[in-house]
């Protein structure tokens, strides 16, 4: 609603369903030079230049334990989509960067395997030959037959445009979250399931085989046993064994911290699907484990088998498929939210980062946010309101990603400064709580030994190995490895494998000298998987207690000022010998106590410390291309408009200079190779984050602005019939071809102020005679025209309830309403509008009604407009007082006064109704003549 | 005004034609009710409403149900089912002060031969009597002596705890249609063409019973008597079917005036049987009256006259308010009248004096005065016009409301709150003020905002 429709106009929201507008060719001395890839048809606010896929998509992918990684499905499922992309090689580099091996087995010290309820790691990979970056999500399903009993699956919402995946972290990570945890919960059912018919048969193999010894026994009394008898009893204490095992994984799965669960929105099913079981009876054999809760205990009547003493591992044998290691509930509604997901993150950068920006200001308009919103948003919107508790500002954090958060005053300001911030800073995640953690980073950053983050990290780690927020830096060719990878099982600690280090392909762009180096790259086809495994990350446990405390959100921390800035360059140049890279952002994160979960380690590639950096600019900006242009001076401001920031100001100097950021890119394409930040969340936060309109919705606003023009286009009394529904009289459309009357009411409902949340105000088709109740209940009504007497009636109570309504005969085109001699609507509904795009008209449309509605709201809301100064005082004098507001304050002439007046009127109602939407505001209507116009 | 729409005539009949309905345009000035709010509840035609208090008032009709609404909210406070078949007749019972149950009380009689008594704050049902002979179709409340009345075949007499005091013989098959107290503990009761008077004898010390006893039959109306009320200390009116008005004095039971054929459209001044005979009688039939200190306004037919009681004669008439039978009138503080129709409209009209009054000398003989008062089909305008400059006075209309699609039974008009209107249609509609509902709701809001710590929030 709020939306610059200037600036969204040049948004990519349609690149699907229309064709490109095609502009009138500019006078020779105003064009620019085109852009380079426009022949491609790329523009320049995207960067698909490079990738060989149309549009972003979702893969799944799995680290099969036979064949290695492999791409499981993609979502859209079609192969026009990711085209000749090269999914397998993708697939082989998203799995490989899964640095949290869950581990599973015999940890020392506990003789059984241990389950481990691992946290989904979440990574942004970027690869810039492939033009392909990604956001990662890895996530660990139990298999009783694989090995481990884990199966690393990770989904990968891939897109071609870098910035899109960083900004959009917190909310990618959110939807997939809920995706991953439909699928666990899933799988632990299924597993449990698995483990319990697996210790059926065990029970059965126990008894089979103790009957066997018991008769083998009593075959030989001869004091001393057979190889035989003896080989039985060993495999029937491997039995045992192997039942106590398996008892212990049933106990390990069934106790799963419910309270994880609570977040998801989306598994909710389960706790109906324990309740289910829980109150039919257990059918377990075992009955140490009828303490242990019911919730996978109902399986129906299984048959057990005779398990042979040796269960082999064959790796001919057939893995279970996803669908099967997840109940195919969980696994339809696992896909369900992953397509969702991308419904919701299609489109252009700019357009989601305005729509979030949109919708965080329209939250904030609970007053008035109801009248022309879509009300399906809006209910989301409610949804959220009553999700997130306020955050405490943290001091002094920038105002950044988290606009929902924002208090209006500051989103304002920060469509100004959100680039400065945003770019020049790495996306860091601000643990509050983690005040341990703190202290360990700043000795971490005192001192940098590996080996003392090593115990840190392990010491954090005991208990439970999961790894929770993290943020990962995929190297560079400069950084080497501060520490060695670490050998710990869950290889969570900060190592940089040294062959990230390898061949220096450098290409430095060091095009002055203040300016930032190039981060070079090694050529992508040099990496082999093992490398992969040379991220640097870092990975902390998820302590309990963060997750449910708000304090513990993560908040996209946009750093820093300059002199910041300055001081970590300085930082890092100092300590360019071994540890340098790390302390660079170190230095910097100690000055604003701002603690990065992990962090990357820079090491300049050569001695000479040619180069410093805050790495993590380059992290969070333009990592494909690895060029920082922005050189001379680098001063901020100048820097940031580098950045293929979505387009708030189309300055020429921004687009000329992503232009050549481009090319450069371009340039540097084949050898450049990946490099990414990383930035993990532990998986069980929700974010705030609001929805961006579906699709469909987004069709449907599309179409309605369309028609709309095209109605105001083709009738010239379009004003009029405008005002009415503006205005709140109801307006009849009739006509005889259902389709087109639909097609108008919808087109037309874009007008109609709704009286709440819950419902818009428009009856789309009717054919049955109006009844007062109607103009009541519906301020736009699609009318059937009968030819035959039995319309007679219908038309009748038209006529005699002219008085509250507008009639728009669609067949006579003819329109029958009050006169309307406002402003208002003709630049609401200009006939000439130069707008020719239906969704563009759509935003122009809301653009000039969220203006209409903070009018209303001043009017509303002005105490003094409404109540008599003094006791004195006439209704008459209050009532002229608020005419001359009307006029003289908000600039109303004639007939847009009523307008204001009758949207006050629906905001006091909604203002002091107590259960919103229960009731429907009163039929307002005027006595004024109306008038016939007709074509 | 749709007429490019529907593609033919207005309606059907032409009644724009046959009769000068006065209409008024889409542009109405005076007319305060810019806010209308339906109020569903009923299941069939709604025909009383009765009001309880100033801000609350109960509906009733053929569903048997009784509903209590918030006048100001248009809330439905309760629904009160005890009846299984019409209601027929519907009186609130004003608490006495002495006693301490100040519960506000309601009668409700039903044709399912059964009276209740219910408590309209609370909706119990607080006593229920259902040895009735026929079905009720008249209560009344002596408030003096703290009984009720209900008239059916008979004519009963009960006490507040509804224990039958005493009852009349077998009266008619008709029934009782209209009762009304007048003084000397005496009531009046129309049957058929009929009126009765009945005396409340109270138990004394010499005989602890109650009795009722008849002690006149007044046989003056030629048709059945359908309108009765008592429009002050001296005198009480009927109507009948047949357009006969008689206003009787209210001690003695004389007719002090009748104006039996004076909406008779027959030019010749003839008797009053043969009026009968030319007449649809229903087009003159006297629906209801309303009263104020001077006049009385009765709905006859389609039509509303203004007859003064001092001058004992009809100042001002319309006499085709409404496309049909007007079923309700009532008289408003400021000079208005409102009627409610048959045809599903309200009207609002105003009362006002015409200019040329002096100048015009009255026509001489009384009866000469309305003869030509119908107006036929053939009706023209010169006599339109005479019989406007006859009346000394004029009814303006001021305003219609329209939103009920059935015959209007009945409104009810509250000082603060607006019109309430119900009709066959099963609708209320509650009409507003739209400017002051307005304001109500911009004070409601900034209540709103200071409970909620809004207001002062600014720094």
């Amino acid at each position: 609603m709020i939306s610059a429709p200037d600036v969204v106009a040049f948004t990519k929201e349609e690149e699907y369903e229309e064709e490109p507008y095609n502009e009138p060719a500019l006078p020779e001395e105003y064009s620019v030079p085109l852009f380079p890839f426009a022949s491609q048809g790329a523009n320049p606010w995207s960067k698909l230049s490079g990738a060989k896929f149309s549009r972003d998509f979702i893969l799944i992918s799995e680290f099969s334990e036979q064949v290695g990684p492999q791409p499981l499905l993609t979502i859209p499922n079609d192969t026009k989509v990711f085209g000749t992309f090269d999914l397998n090689y993708f697939s082989l580099r998203i799995m490989s960067v899964d640095y949290q091996a869950s581990f599973v087995g015999h940890p020392p010290g506990s003789a059984y395997p241990k389950l481990n309820f691992v946290e989904d790691s979440k990574v942004v990979l970027g690869d810039s030959k492939e033009g392909a970056f990604a956001y990662v999500h890895h996530l660990t399903l139990y298999d009783l037959e694989a090995r481990g009993f884990v199966r690393p699956f990770c989904m990968a919402y891939i897109s071609a445009d870098q910035h899109k995946i960083m900004q959009q972290f917190q909310e990618l990570s959110a939807e997939f979250s809920k995706a991953s945890e439909c699928l666990k919960t899933g799988n632990r059912k299924a597993f449990a399931g698995e483990l319990e018919k697996k210790l059926k048969d065990l029970d059965y193999t126990r008894t089979v085989l103790h009957t066997e010894t018991e008769i083998q026994k009593k075959a030989n009394d001869k004091g001393f046993y057979s190889s035989q008898a003896i080989e039985k009893a060993n495999e029937l204490a491997s039995v045992e064994k192997s039942i106590i095992e398996h008892q212990d994984l049933l106990k390990q799965i069934r106790s799963y911290p419910h309270r994880k669960l609570k977040g998801s929105a989306l598994c909710s099913g389960e706790m109906e699907h324990t309740q289910d079981q829980a109150s039919q009876p257990a059918t377990t054999s075992n009955t140490d484990e009828s303490a242990a809760t019911d919730l996978y205990t109902c399986r129906p009547a299984y048959t057990p088998k005779l398990i042979k003493a040796k269960s082999t591992k064959c790796f001919d044998k057939k893995l279970k498929t996803l669908e099967e290691l997840c109940d195919t509930e969980y696994f339809t509604q696992t896909l369900a939210q992953l397509s969702h997901i991308e419904h919701m993150f299609r489109g252009d950068l700019c357009y989601l980062l305005t729509s979030q920006i949109d919708r965080a200001l329209l939250k904030q308009q609970h007053i008035t946010n109801f009248l022309f919103e879509d009300f399906v948003e809006v209910d989301d919107r409610v949804v959220e309101k009553q999700e997130s508790t306020p955050p405490k500002p943290s001091p002094g954090r920038p105002p950044s990603r988290s606009l929902e958060e924002c208090p209006i005053p500051q989103v304002l300001i920060s469509v100004g400064s959100y680039k400065s911030s945003v770019e020049s800073v790495p996306i860091k995640m601000e643990q509050e709580l983690g005040d341990e953690y703190r202290e360990a980073e700043v000795t971490e950053m005192s001192s940098f030994d590996p080996q003392e983050s090593l115990d840190y990290l392990d010491m954090d780690m005991k208990g439970s190995i999961s790894s929770g927020e993290s943020i990962e830096v995929l190297g560079t060719e400069k950084s080497t490895s501060v520490l060695a990878k670490s050998d710990s099982q869950a290889s969570l600690t900060v190592p940089l494998s040294p062959q990230v280090v390898r061949s220096k392909v450098v290409s430095h762009r060091t095009i002055s000298e203040d300016s930032i180096e190039v981060l070079s790259t090694c050529p992508s086809e040099a990496l082999i998987p093992d490398d992969f495994k040379a991220s640097y990350p870092s990975a902390i446990n998820e302590e309990e207690s963060y997750a449910d405390d708000s304090e513990g959100a993560i908040h996209f921390q946009a750093s820093v000022s300059p002199p910041e800035l300055g001081e970590a360059e300085e930082g890092s140049l100092e300590n360019t010998s071994s540890q340098a890279d790390s302390s660079c952002c170190i230095g910097k994160e100690s000055e604003s106590l701002r603690v990065p979960l992990s962090t990357p380690a820079h090491t300049p590639s050569d001695q000479d410390g040619v180069v410093s950096i805050p790495p993590q600019r380059y992290r969070q900006k333009d990592q494909g291309f690895h060029v920082d242009f922005a050189v001379e001076n680098a001063n901020p401001s100048q820097d940031n408009s580098s950045e293929g920031f979505p387009a708030y100001e189309l300055d020429p100097e921004r687009l000329l200079a992503s232009r050549d950021v481009s090319k450069s890119s371009l340039d540097n394409s084949d050898t450049t190779s990946n490099l990414s930040s990383i930035a993990s969340t532990s998986s069980d936060r929700t974010p705030s984050s609001a929805y961006p309109p579906g699709p469909s919705s987004e069709r449907h606003k599309k179409r309605a602005g369309q028609n709309a023009l095209k109605f105001i286009r083709q009738y010239p009394f379009a004003h009029p019939a405008i005002y009415s529904l503006l205005s709140g009289r109801t307006l009849v459309v009739l006509g005889e071809d259902e389709a087109i009357v639909r097609k108008l009411v919808t087109a037309l409902s874009i007008f109609v102020p709704n009286h709440s949340h819950h419902a818009k105000p428009v009856k789309h088709w009717i054919s049955s005679p109006l009844h007062i109740t109607d103009f009541q209940k519906w301020k736009l009504i699609g009318l059937q025209r009968v030819a035959s007497p039995a319309s007679a009636g219908t038309l009748h109570a038209l006529s005699r309830y002219s008085r509250y309504t507008s009639v728009l005969d669609l067949d006579n085109r003819a329109l029958r309403c009050p006169l309307y001699r406002g402003t208002l609507v003709p630049r609401l509904a200009d006939h000439r509008t130069q707008i020719k795009r239906g969704s563009t008209y759509y935003l122009h449309v809301q653009s000039m009604l969220t203006q209409l509605c903070s009018k209303a709201f001043l009017y509303t809301f002005c105490h003094h407009l409404h109540l008599p100064a003094h006791d004195k005082e006439t209704e008459e004098l209050v009532a002229s007082r608020q005419a001359s507001f009307l006029k003289l304050n908000l600039g109303l002439v004639n007939e847009d006064a009523k307008v204001v007046q009758y949207l006050a009127e629906l905001l006091k109602l909604h203002y002091t109704q107590e259960a919103p939407g229960t009731s429907h505001p009163t039929l307002r209507f005027d006595y004024v003549p109306s008038f016939l116009y007709k074509i | 005004m749709l007429r490019w729409l529907i593609g033919g005539g207005r309606e059907p009949q032409g009644l724009a034609e046959k009769s000068p309905l006065q209409t008024i345009g889409e542009e109405q000035t005076q007319n305060p009710y810019t806010e209308l709010l339906v109020l569903k509840a009923h299941h069939d035609i709604v025909r009383f409403l009765v009001q309880l208090d100033e801000y609350r008032f109960a509906s009733a009709g053929d569903d048997g149900i009784v509903v209590v609404w918030n006048a100001q909210t248009g809330e439905k406070l309760l629904e009160l089912n005890g009846h299984t078949q019409k209601i027929t007749a519907f009186i609130t019972f004003p608490s006495l002060e002495a006693c301490e149950e100040k519960n506000q009380l309601m009668l409700t009689a039903s044709s399912d031969r059964t009276v209740i008594l219910w408590d309209c704050d609370t909706g119990r049902q607080v006593r229920k009597v259902s040895c009735f002979q026929s079905t009720v179709k008249c209560l009344i409340v002596l408030q003096r002596r703290d009984v009720w009345l209900s008239g059916g075949n008979d004519l009963c007499v009960w006490n507040r705890k509804l224990d039958l005091l005493c009852k009349t013989s077998h009266l008619s098959d008709t029934g009782i249609s209209a009762l009304i107290e007048i003084p000397k503990n005496c009531v009046v009761a129309a049957v058929g063409k009929e009126l009765i008077i009945f005396q409340l004898v109270a138990p004394t010390e010499e005989s602890l019973e109650w009795d009722i006893l008849e002690i006149k039959r007044l046989l003056d109306h030629q048709d059945n008597i359908l309108s009765l009320v008592n429009v002050n200390d001296l005198s009480f009116i009927t109507g009948s079917h047949v357009g006969e008005m008689i206003i009787w004095d209210i001690l003695d039971w004389t007719m002090q005036a009748c104006e039996c054929n004076f909406w008779d459209p027959s030019p010749q001044l003839d008797t009053q049987q043969e009026i009968k005979l030319c007449q649809k009688p229903n087009d003159i039939s006297i629906h209801h009256f309303t009263w104020d200190e001077e006049n009385v306004f009765a709905a006859v037919g389609r039509g509303l006259y203004v007859y003064n009681l001092q001058m004992k004669r009809v100042i001002a008439c319309q006499k085709t308010a409404h496309d049909s039978s007007v079923l309700h009138v009532a008289k408003l503080p400021n000079r208005q009248l409102i009627s409610c129709s048959e045809d599903g409209s309200v009207r609002i009209w105003e009362l006002r004096e015409k200019q040329q009054l002096a100048v015009e000398p009255v026509p001489t003989g009384f009866f000469n005065m309305w003869g030509f008062g119908r107006v036929n089909k053939q009706a023209s305008q010169p006599i339109k016009k005479q019989q406007e400059n006859a009346t000394p006075c004029s009814l303006e209309l001021i305003g219609d409301l329209i939103g009920h699609s059935s015959s209007v039974e009945m409104f009810l008009y509250f000082e603060d709150h607006g019109l309430v209107t119900c009709s066959a249609d099963h609708l209320i509609i509650l009409w507003k003020n739209g400017e002051r509902e307005s304001g109500l709701r911009s004070l409601k809001l900034f209540q709103k905002l200071e409970e909620n710590g809004d207001l002062y929030l600014a720094v």
